[in-house]
């Protein structure tokens, strides 16, 4: 079987090399200034400065730490499979780049004579691309936890396994919806199908399972039981130090990021303004990634307000809640646009 | 009151709600969770509560007893303490050593017959209970408010007559009257 991507329009491979780094390289810059704005802003949150000593602001902090963990010795466990445990780390920060690139961050301008559009690839299959990249995903905190041969880590790649399969159900129902209100996989499609209203209002029961799931699905607070530093020492990645550590620290960010990109493509109409307003071209990139700072934000003051849930309360709430919720939205969707 | 006594007379029926059903359950941990992220953005709109310290010192109480300090009279240049060691017999950390001398017509140090040729006080066993202070019968040693005191040796937190007597670098800020 072949993929193909129908875009209707000719991009040459250079132009697609060079769009791929300049998302890449973007998303990169964002990262590190992530890590200083999610600590910042939980200083906030919690009445702190935050990090304030390391340059202006202290913005240089993640240099700091880019320079500490690349000192840091990479240390492996006797008891590790030296192969896997090496290759996790690899695969989660794979995984999360792959998913970057169906994001759309803007429609398709006219750069150069040429029609570009401004993101990755336009795939037909849009959602079912990033939840098969985030099952893979899954692997590389599996198979990180399993091959450390530590408790703490095998625990915690166990609960990996439980939470996700428990919560990509739902999540994936949650976009049905969307995707049966829209007719289209395609995720331009499903942004120019919000030209008339954003689907966060007649998916507002999609969009709430979407970002419940979505928590539990790049394990932040309350749903990071597959981290729990109070109880698991780190969980899956309790072994892991230096650069391999950063890479799954990449990995969260990164699949924060992803999550954010989706909710912002499917709920919030990606590059589309309300109130009529047609901006010019380059002004969608800046759109998109405000909506998704948005949801970032969301995400980071959610984890400084509630506590971790029980394992049994997780998926109670999962099987009970989330997945009837889930179904009957994508029944009466189904029903509302067949009728 | 008459009759024998009714126990059940005391009871008192406890009106209690039924239990919450899965949909109240579900609204109240939904308003709950609304209520914790209202708390949590209420401590973003506040601000930050931090001193940040080596720049912003906390400021202290006037009565608040840090390190020591020794005192001359302001008119003479005298020194006040006469070397009568009571301080040193009052200090229950025993950090205090006072050696006094005689006063001579040409070498006048105190205001009394004898002075405190060496008085050192010892500061890394000194607890800070201002008992010198009470037992010091002519207001000549009395407590500062300097709380900085971190150094790199112990024989640095001997500190001497000199060290005592010398005007404090006024780096502590005091509290306002009420704060």
């Amino acid at each position: 079987m072949t993929v193909t991507a129908v875009v209707g329009y000719y991009e040459p491979w250079w132009l697609q090399l060079v769009k791929a780094l300049v998302i890449f390289g973007v998303i990169l810059a964002i990262f590190p200034m992530l890590t200083v704005y999610e600590r910042k802003l939980m200083g906030r949150l919690q009445g702190r400065y935050g990090p304030n000593r390391v340059g202006p602001f202290g913005l240089l902090q993640p240099v700091a730490e880019i320079l500490k963990f690349g000192a840091k010795e990479p240390f492996r466990p006797n008891t590790s499979i030296g192969f896997i445990f090496r290759l996790a780390p690899a695969i989660a920060m794979l995984t999360a780049v792959a998913a970057l690139a169906i994001l759309p961050f803007g429609d398709v301008q006219h750069i150069f004579g040429r029609r570009v559009g401004i993101y990755g690839i336009d795939v037909s299959i849009g959602p079912l691309y990033v939840f098969a990249f985030a099952g893979i995903s899954f692997y590389g905190v599996m198979l990180g936890g399993w091959a450390s041969g530590s408790k703490y880590s095998f625990l915690g790649a166990m609960r990996t396994a439980a939470q996700l399969i428990s919560y990509e159900v739902s999540q994936s129902l949650a976009l049905v919806g969307v995707v049966i209100t829209a007719g289209t996989l395609s995720l331009t499609g499903i942004v120019h199908a919000q030209g008339g209203m954003w689907y966060i209002v007649p998916q507002i029961i999609g969009f709430i399972v979407f970002m419940v799931a979505s928590l539990a699905e790049i394990n932040r607070a309350p749903f990071d039981l597959v981290e729990a530093d109070a109880e698991l020492v780190g969980g899956f990645n309790t072994e892991y130090s230096g650069t391999s550590f950063a890479a799954f620290l990449f990995a969260e960010y990164l699949n924060m990021i992803v999550v954010a990109g989706i909710a912002t493509t499917v709920f919030l109409g990606g590059w589309l303004l309300p109130f009529g307003i047609h901006p010019p071209g380059w002004v969608d990139p800046i759109v998109v990634v405000a909506k998704m700072m948005l949801f970032i934000t969301f995400f980071i003051w959610i984890r400084f307000t509630l506590p971790r849930l029980r394992y049994d309360q997780l998926m109670s709430f999962g099987w009970k809640v989330l997945l009837p919720l889930a179904t009957l939205n994508v029944l009466i969707t189904a029903i509302v646009v067949v009728a | 009151m008459t009759g024998p006594y009714d126990p059940s007379a005391d009871v008192i029926e406890v009106q209690r709600r039924p239990a919450p059903g899965p949909a109240h359950s579900t609204y109240r941990a939904f308003g709950e969770t609304m209520r914790g992220l209202k708390t949590t953005f209420s401590r973003m709109v506040e601000g930050p509560v931090t001193m940040e310290y080596p720049e912003e010192k906390t400021p202290v109480y006037p009565r608040f007893r840090g390190r020591h300090k020794l005192h001359r009279f302001e008119d003479t240049g005298l020194e006040k303490c006469v070397g009568c060691s009571l301080c040193a017999a009052a200090c229950p950390a025993d950090c205090i050593r006072v050696v006094a001398a005689e006063n001579t017509p040409e070498h006048r140090i105190s205001a009394g017959e004898r002075y405190a040729a060496v008085y050192e006080i010892n500061l890394s066993r000194c607890i800070f209970c201002g008992y010198c202070e009470v037992a010091c019968p002519f207001d000549a040693i009395t407590m500062g408010h300097d709380y900085e005191m971190s150094d790199y040796t112990r024989s640095d937190l001997i500190f001497t007559k000199e060290m005592l007597l010398a005007e404090p670098i006024e780096r502590t800020p005091l509290r306002s009257e009420g704060e």
